[in-house]
Order: C-alpha cells, then structure tokens, then sequence
C-alpha cells in the first residue's frame, strides 16, 4: 500500500474520525440480509436510517433493522427523510435520539415537494437554529447554492451535504462548478449526497476534493447492489488517492511518454 | 370491576386498563426491548420514564423505529 492511502487519511465528522469516505443508506433493499451484505460490501462505517411508526401488531419478531445494522458496529445516521417542514424535521431527530440513547448526530433534510424532493432551504435553515440549540451535530442536505451552504455552515452545521442531482435520480454530478464554490469556502466536510449513479460519479466526486459521498440508491436499485457495493467502495478510494496525488495539466497537444533519442534508423 | 379507556395508538384506537403505564402499553403491544421511542402526546417521554409515566384516556401516543431510509 503506498502512503497516499496511509491510515492518517481520515474524515473527520462532528470529532470522530472515520476511514471510510462512503457513507450509505439502508432504504430499497429486498431485505434485511441483502442491506446486511451490501453494506459490508461498500466499507461504510456511517450509515443512513430513516425513523417510522411501528407496525402495531404485526410480526412482533420481524427482525429491526438496527439489529443487523448495529450502532456497536456502525455511527448510525437517522435521517429526517420524508419531513416537509422544519417542525416536522426537528421532531423526528429528537424521537431519533431517544430511539438510539441519547445519540446527538443527525442528516437534516428538509424537502419542498414529492416530485423533486430538493431541499426547501428556508425551512432548513429553521430546522437547523432548533437543532443547533438543541445540542444536535447536523450534517445537511442542502441545495448546491454556496450562498445556503455558508449559511449553514455559520449556523454551526457539522458537514454540508449538497446534491449530486435529485434524489434517486442517479443522473450524477450536474453542477460540479457550485460544488467546488462551496468547498472553496467551507470550513468544514462537503460531501456530494444524492444523485450518485454509478462509481464513476463517485470517483467525480472525490477527485474533485469532497471529503466524502452519501448514496443509497445507487447501490441498492442496481441489479447486483453488493457488487455495486464494492464497485462504489473501490470508486471512492480511486478518487481520493487521485485528488490527492493531484491530477496532471490538461494540455491541448500531445505529449510523447517514450524519449526520442536513441530511435533506430 | 377493572375499567378500560381508549387511547390511540399510531392513529388508532387502543383499549388499556385504566391507570395503565406506558410500560404496560409497551408490553401489551409485545415492543418491550425492543429498539424504539415514544411519544405522549408529542413529548417524548424517556424510556426511563415508561413504568412511571401513567396513561389517560384519550393520549395520543406515537411508538417509532428506525427503518432502511437513505
């Protein structure tokens, strides 16, 4: 292994240190034990819930998702996937941390309407005051607008998680230019959450210096998501090492790779 | 005679003894141990609090899990 992968390349997240720079979500699996293998398979150590009524009465013994995707194991990330509102929003992450003992990290995502599900910025940014004040880490799902994003980050957000393209979409990276505004500025992770497709955006993004990559559906509605898995671990660590080797210039003409003297006649 | 009230539960109706804890509700629905939060009339209540927080007729309680979400 060379250094540029050496142990001392951690992404750091609201002061735990983490080696991977996947992060994924749990939704859109056939079922428990797939979730269980792909997310070996992706190397994550962060990963996405969503919190929902339970199903009062039925199959009391059906498995829960946290005792095969257990918090001993993973930083699990509740997310408040599905909130329309700040009020909304701000009262999942609460049930979500009496849910997993009084665990302060959370995804605020709050959205402005089904078709698209974009971040309604305005209610996210009240969400975030209450979280704020409430003690929570947040790390945000936002829109790729730097002006939002240094909003946020003022505001006292963990990470800043701007779109890729909408969610589920898998239609990649559509702005890259806002990204790398948004980085430029940041002072703490941005990560590319939502849009991935397949592990060449993945790689997008990392080469482009994101700290990291929240995705779910590009692994899970893929026809073999653990092998996606895989592909989608292995895309990441191609990209860091990448970004950190720094690329070389893109030149107009051709450069030779082989010398020209010694040429036989 | 034991006298029965009616709460709801998730938005429907559940029947609870009178004077039931949140416990007891908890253990009727067969969740004891397991990994979820509540709510009583959309204040959480701690699970430290569930044997000691006493139902009434009426409350609106909301009983949640973490599911696959991305």
């Amino acid at each position: 292994m060379t250094h540029s992968m050496n142990n001392n390349d951690l992404l750091t997240i609201a002061g735990k240190s983490y080696r991977s720079r996947l992060l994924v979500g749990t939704g859109k699996y056939k079922d428990l034990a797939e979730t269980r293998l792909a997310i070996e398979a992706s190397g994550a150590e962060i990963v996405t819930v969503a919190v929902r009524r339970t199903n009062i009465g039925q199959n009391p013994d059906e498995p829960n998702l946290l005792d095969v995707i257990t918090p001993d194991k993973y930083t699990i990330l509740p997310n408040t996937a599905g909130c329309y509102t700040a009020e909304d929003a701000v009262r999942t992450c609460r049930l979500a941390r009496e849910l997993l003992g009084g665990h302060n990290l959370v995804k605020l995502e709050v959205l402005g309407d089904q078709k698209t599900l974009y971040p309604d910025m305005e209610e996210t940014l009240k969400a975030m005051k209450t979280l704020i004040s409430d003690g929570f880490d947040v790390m945000v799902y936002c829109n790729d607008d730097p002006i939002a994003a240094k909003k946020l980050e003022d505001m006292g957000a963990c990470a800043i998680m701007p779109l890729g393209s909408l969610i589920g979409s898998g239609l990649g990276i559509l702005n890259p230019h806002n990204i790398r505004i948004i980085m430029e500025s940041a002072n703490i992770p941005v990560l590319v959450d939502a849009g991935v497709g397949t592990a060449s955006d993945a790689a997008i993004a990392m080469e482009m210096g994101c700290e990291a990559v929240l995705m779910n559906t590009a692994i899970a509605a893929a026809k073999d998501p653990v092998l996606m898995a895989s592909a989608m671990r292995k895309a990441i660590e191609a990209g860091r090492e990448a970004y950190l080797a720094g690329r070389m210039p893109r030149k107009k003409y051709a450069s030779a790779s082989s010398p020209m003297n010694g040429l036989i006649d | 005679m034991q006298k029965n009230m009616q709460i709801q539960v998730n938005g429907a109706s559940q029947t609870l003894p009178e004077n039931a804890s949140l416990a007891d509700l908890v253990a009727l629905l067969e969740l004891t141990g397991k990994r979820i939060a509540i709510e009583v009339n959309a204040e959480i209540v701690p699970r430290s609090q569930h044997s000691s927080t006493l139902l009434q007729a009426d409350d609106q309680v909301e009983i949640v899990h973490a599911i696959g979400g991305g």
